[in-house]
């Protein structure tokens, strides 16, 4: 490695020559100071550009302690939407989305998708609810080697308006030490401090939940930009509505079983195969594409661009799908993100329990391998 | 020829100026994005494409450095400092080689598409393994910050040299030609 040339210097008399020139005294302080003040302001600048000097910014990794400190940390697991199970799949695209996206998923044509449905909450192994949030997340596998993730919920607003609101959220939903339950006069400040929360609860409220995963409709929520081949974008939301016909709860009894929700969700996937309509939703001036708690007004174009058939289930034991971080900014070219606050806290957060969990050893799961060959 | 035997060929210093450019701006805007929510996708979008370029770049002067005839040490380093500054250049070489293999890596191992622009992705280069991307992204941290140390250390030893003991070392890889050293 060590070239020649280095080595070739006869320089015992270079050397006494350049040696004077070496500073001494005053001076030399003077110099040496400066050089530490250089140093130490460009570590300083590296710090800072690292948060270290803001202790109370709203970070990942914030947000994520904040998560286990009042949900439990569990090894392995998601820190939200931790109950899950995983299924495949394939989504036929009927070529309707061309005119909006350059994205090679819209094309005609068929393509592999893996996914997970999941119930809100740190718990991997809580007890189903009807009231809790369903998820699903899924990825689309495009021919061209491209990948596009999504996650959905079952609510047709999301009840926060930015990353900060939910962290408030978490902290004041913390259960009090005492009477383990959240105290509701935390509860009710933050209510008051996010009038927006209050205004997405009172759409959610409207919207009683079906009676189970395989009729719900899963709402994307953040806005994204369609673009097309000649690069001019569209704001467009989109919704995945079931074919399962819509059943509301109590029609079939909600049981008290403790996974009735994944239970029911097998059971119909195994018995035929389970579809969904990808609906995209064109947003116009006007339309907030940075507020998720906002619908955007009734009436507005719907392009339905193919359907989702989901038709095998797994246990997140075995399938590759626990292992997928369904980060909504993994996107194909023809589909950007817009200037939703939800969009990259979500990307960053997500990673960051990915990271988390990743490195953990993998503790069971609630629904088990043999709940799903039943 | 001698005076120009005292500084680094053109290519060489281009080389430096460019890659440290990057480098910095990189160790900026990674510790940066992961402690930025608002700014995260942005930042990890134009961190992946960059860090790429780094490899290149490196690869590029590696070779480079092979092939050209360096200029010798300045009489002014004893044997000593010759071997630290050696080793430096050495670590320096290997650790802005291996760092974005690392950050390629480890998201190969993570299966996530190692998207650089557009639909332009990247091939995985290590098997599926989330364990793996566990560890890869651990050291990625850790490289980084050895990499800040190792370029603060650099960074040091040329403001000794140039303001202390005065025997014009940042001429030598100076971005402009300097005739008599
Ligand atoms: C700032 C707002 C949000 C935060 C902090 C947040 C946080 C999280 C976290 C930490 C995870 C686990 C990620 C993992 O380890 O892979 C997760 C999963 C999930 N989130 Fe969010 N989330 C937010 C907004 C949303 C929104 C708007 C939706 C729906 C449109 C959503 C739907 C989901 C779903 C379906 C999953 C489960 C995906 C899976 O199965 O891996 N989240 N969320
Ligand atoms: C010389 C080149 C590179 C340098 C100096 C560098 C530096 C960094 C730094 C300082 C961090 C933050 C570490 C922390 O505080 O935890 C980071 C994170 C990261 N880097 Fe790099 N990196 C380089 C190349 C790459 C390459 C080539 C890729 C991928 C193709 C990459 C992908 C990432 C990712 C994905 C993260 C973390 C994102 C997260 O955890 O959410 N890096 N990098």
């Amino acid at each position: 490695m060590e070239s020649k040339s280095r080595q070739l210097p006869s320089d015992s008399t270079a050397s006494t020559k350049k040696q004077t020139a070496l500073l001494a005294g005053r001076s030399r302080m003077v110099r040496l100071a400066g050089i530490g003040v250089v140093i130490l302001a460009v570590i300083g600048a590296f710090l800072y550009l690292g948060g270290w000097f803001s202790p109370h910014k709203l970070t990942p990794v914030r947000f994520v302690d904040e998560f286990e400190r009042v949900n439990g940390r569990y090894s392995g697991f998601r820190r939200n939407h931790a109950k899950g199970v995983c299924v495949r799949g394939f989504f036929d695209s009927n070529g309707r989305g061309t005119r909006l996206s350059k994205a090679v998923v819209f094309r005609i044509g068929r393509v592999p998708v893996i996914g997970r449905f999941s119930l809100g909450g740190g718990d991997p192994h809580a007890s189903d609810e009807l009231s809790a949030v369903r998820g699903l997340g899924l990825q689309f596998s495009l021919s061209d080697g491209e990948q596009w993730r999504t996650a959905m919920i079952n609510l047709p607003a999301f009840p926060f308006k930015d990353p900060q609101a939910f962290y408030d959220n978490v902290v004041a939903s913390e259960p009090d030490r005492n009477t383990h339950q959240p105290d509701p006069a935390k509860m009710a400040a933050f209510l008051a401090n996010n009038p927006e929360t209050v205004r997405a609860l009172e759409i959610i409220k409207s919207h009683a939940p079906s009676s189970g995963f395989d009729n719900s409709t899963f709402y994307g929520l953040n806005a994204f930009r369609f673009v097309d081949a000649q690069g001019t974008w569209t704001p467009v939301r989109w919704t995945l509505v079931p074919v399962q016909p819509y059943e509301a709860v109590g029609a079939t009894g909600a049981s008290q079983d403790k996974n009735f929700l994944f239970d029911a969700l097998i059971a119909s996937i195994l018995q035929h195969p389970l579809q969904w309509h990808l609906i995209l939703t064109l947003g116009q001036l006007g339309d907030p594409t940075n507020d998720a708690t906002v619908p955007w007004p009734e009436g507005r174009e719907q392009v339905d661009v193919g359907s989702l058939t989901l038709d095998s289930v797994e246990s997140e034991e075995t399938s590759p799908a626990r292992d997928i971080n369904f980060d909504p900014l993994v996107l194909p070219a023809g589909i950007s993100p817009s200037d939703d606050p939800l969009l990259s806290a979500r990307s960053a957060i997500y990673s960051q329990s990915f990271t988390r969990r990743a490195g953990e050893t993998k503790e069971p799961s609630a629904i088990t391998p043999s709940d799903v060959r039943k | 020829m001698t005076t120009d035997r005292q500084q680094f060929t053109g290519s060489m210093r281009f080389l430096h100026w460019l890659m440290a450019a990057t480098v910095l701006t990189m160790l900026g805007i990674g510790v940066a994005m992961v402690t930025s929510l608002g700014e995260y996708h942005r930042l990890v979008s134009i961190h992946r494409p960059l860090g790429i370029l780094i490899l290149i770049l490196v690869v590029i002067r590696f070779v480079n450095r092979l092939f050209s005839t360096l200029p010798p040490f300045p009489a002014t380093m004893s044997p000593r400092e010759r071997s630290a500054a050696h080793w430096s250049e050495i670590l320096l070489y290997a650790l802005l080689f291996v760092e974005p293999l690392v950050g390629w890596g480890m998201l190969s191992a993570a299966r996530y598409p190692i998207v650089l622009f557009g639909s332009l992705h990247l091939f995985p280069i290590l098997p599926h393994s989330v364990m793996l991307y566990a560890a890869l992204r651990r050291a990625h941290t850790l490289l980084a910050y050895l990499l800040f140390l190792a370029f603060i250390a650099h960074f040091g030893a040329i403001l000794f040299h140039t303001l202390i003991v005065r025997d014009r070392m940042f001429s030598r890889m100076a971005p402009w030609r300097v005739r008599a050293l």
